[in-house]
């Protein structure tokens, strides 16, 4: 167990917490697509309205990812 | 046959060149997290094509005021906004001629139906020059960043704090002004609960203004220096990898997701000026 060190620890929590911040994301944006597209099916006049909020709420939570993303690479780079 | 093998030849012996280079450089080199926190962070001098220009440093009281990349970007958008929005908008007739105000006038047009009149009606044309400042600012500052040795203003922390310090000002003036010192409190809790549950809620919805408008802050600077990391990571990967043949998927990346950024760069500042909108109207229609 000498190999492990503190920093070999912070790298690895930073590599792994990217990682799982972009798993969440990656879900999260997936099911907003989904509802947009299954809402434009059934009724495409609403094409337009479902789009903006769309891409209003899937910029929200991509936020969420890349808040988690940008901690992630500030302690990897100051490890 | 014979071209085929002395290409292959040439393209092992040009890799294998290239690992024992970094195996041999790989001490004395500056890493690529300083070379991105370089590219991306605050820097006190502006460099163009390798010639460095001194910015001027002052401190004013032991506050840090000197001349930085960002302030001079900032202050370049703020020129620009001004220029395009004084020397694009004068006319006398009731149909805009020329192509300034006819490429901006379609945008002006959409922040003023779907932004602002969308969260306070017609009588939101007061706070109309607010919101347009906000939004022409911000996508100027966003655009400016994608030019080549210009820099993002709102990929500084301090300078998205201070946008998201001028709405959270805004969101509790405009109430204060409409309803009323108290009053504007008073709207935060809704009608018909006992008192005491309503003491409790007030400092809850205090603190969920501040934590609506530092998540307002947050998002604009981590989207902004994500993409760019992003561009520099792509494009430091051919270095640090010491082999040029990366560069045939690199480059294609980065420029997708140059392609992006100005996408990006739009929808940041309408996403910023949207929900700026909708906080003040909240408390400026009075939530409950």
């Amino acid at each position: 167990m000498e190999g492990i060190t503190n920093i070999g620890l912070g790298y690895l929590s930073a590599a792994l917490g990217a990682g799982m911040v972009a798993w969440g994301a990656g879900l999260g944006i997936s099911r907003i697509a989904a509802a947009a597209c299954e809402g434009i099916a059934r009724q495409p006049e609403a094409a337009g309205d479902i789009r903006i909020s769309m891409l209003i709420t899937a910029a929200m939570i991509e936020v969420i990812g890349l808040i988690g993303a940008v901690s992630c690479i500030m302690m990897a780079l100051r490890t | 046959m014979n071209i085929l093998n002395s290409l292959s030849n040439n393209l092992l012996y040009l890799t294998y060149q290239g690992h024992e280079v970094a195996q041999h450089a790989a001490e004395n080199e500056e890493k690529l997290g300083d070379v991105v926190l370089h590219h991306i962070g605050d820097t006190h001098e502006f460099e163009i094509f390798s010639l460095k220009l001194p910015l001027p440093e002052f401190e004013f009281f032991g506050i840090d005021l000197s001349i930085t990349k960002h302030v001079v970007m900032l202050w370049l958008a703020a020129v620009l906004v001004f220029l395009v929005f004084n020397y694009g908008f004068r006319w006398n007739r009731m149909v805009p001629k020329g192509k300034l105000t006819g490429f901006f006038e379609p945008i002006v047009v959409f922040v003023r139906d779907e932004i602002v009149y969308m969260n306070f009606g017609k009588e939101g044309k007061n706070f109309l020059p607010f919101f347009l400042t906000v939004f022409f600012f911000i996508l100027f500052m966003n655009l400016l960043g994608l030019i080549p040795f210009m820099a993002t203003a709102t990929s500084n922390v301090s300078v998205t704090g201070a946008l998201a310090a001028v709405s959270f000002i805004l969101i509790h003036f405009s109430g204060i002004m409409r309803h009323g010192f108290f009053k504007h409190w008073r709207n935060f809790i809704p009608p018909g609960i006992p008192w005491w549950i309503g003491l409790i809620m007030l400092p809850l919805e205090i603190i969920g203004t501040t934590g609506r408008s530092f998540a307002l802050c947050i998002r604009l600077f981590a989207s902004m220096t994500a993409g760019h990391m992003v561009i520099l990571a792509f494009l430091g990967l051919i270095i640090v990898l010491h082999n040029i043949f990366v560069g045939l998927f690199s480059v294609p990346a980065a420029l997708i997701v140059f392609i992006l950024e100005i996408f990006f760069a739009f929808l940041q500042a309408y996403i910023f000026t949207f929900l700026s909108a909708l906080f003040i109207s909240m408390t400026y229609h009075g939530a409950h």
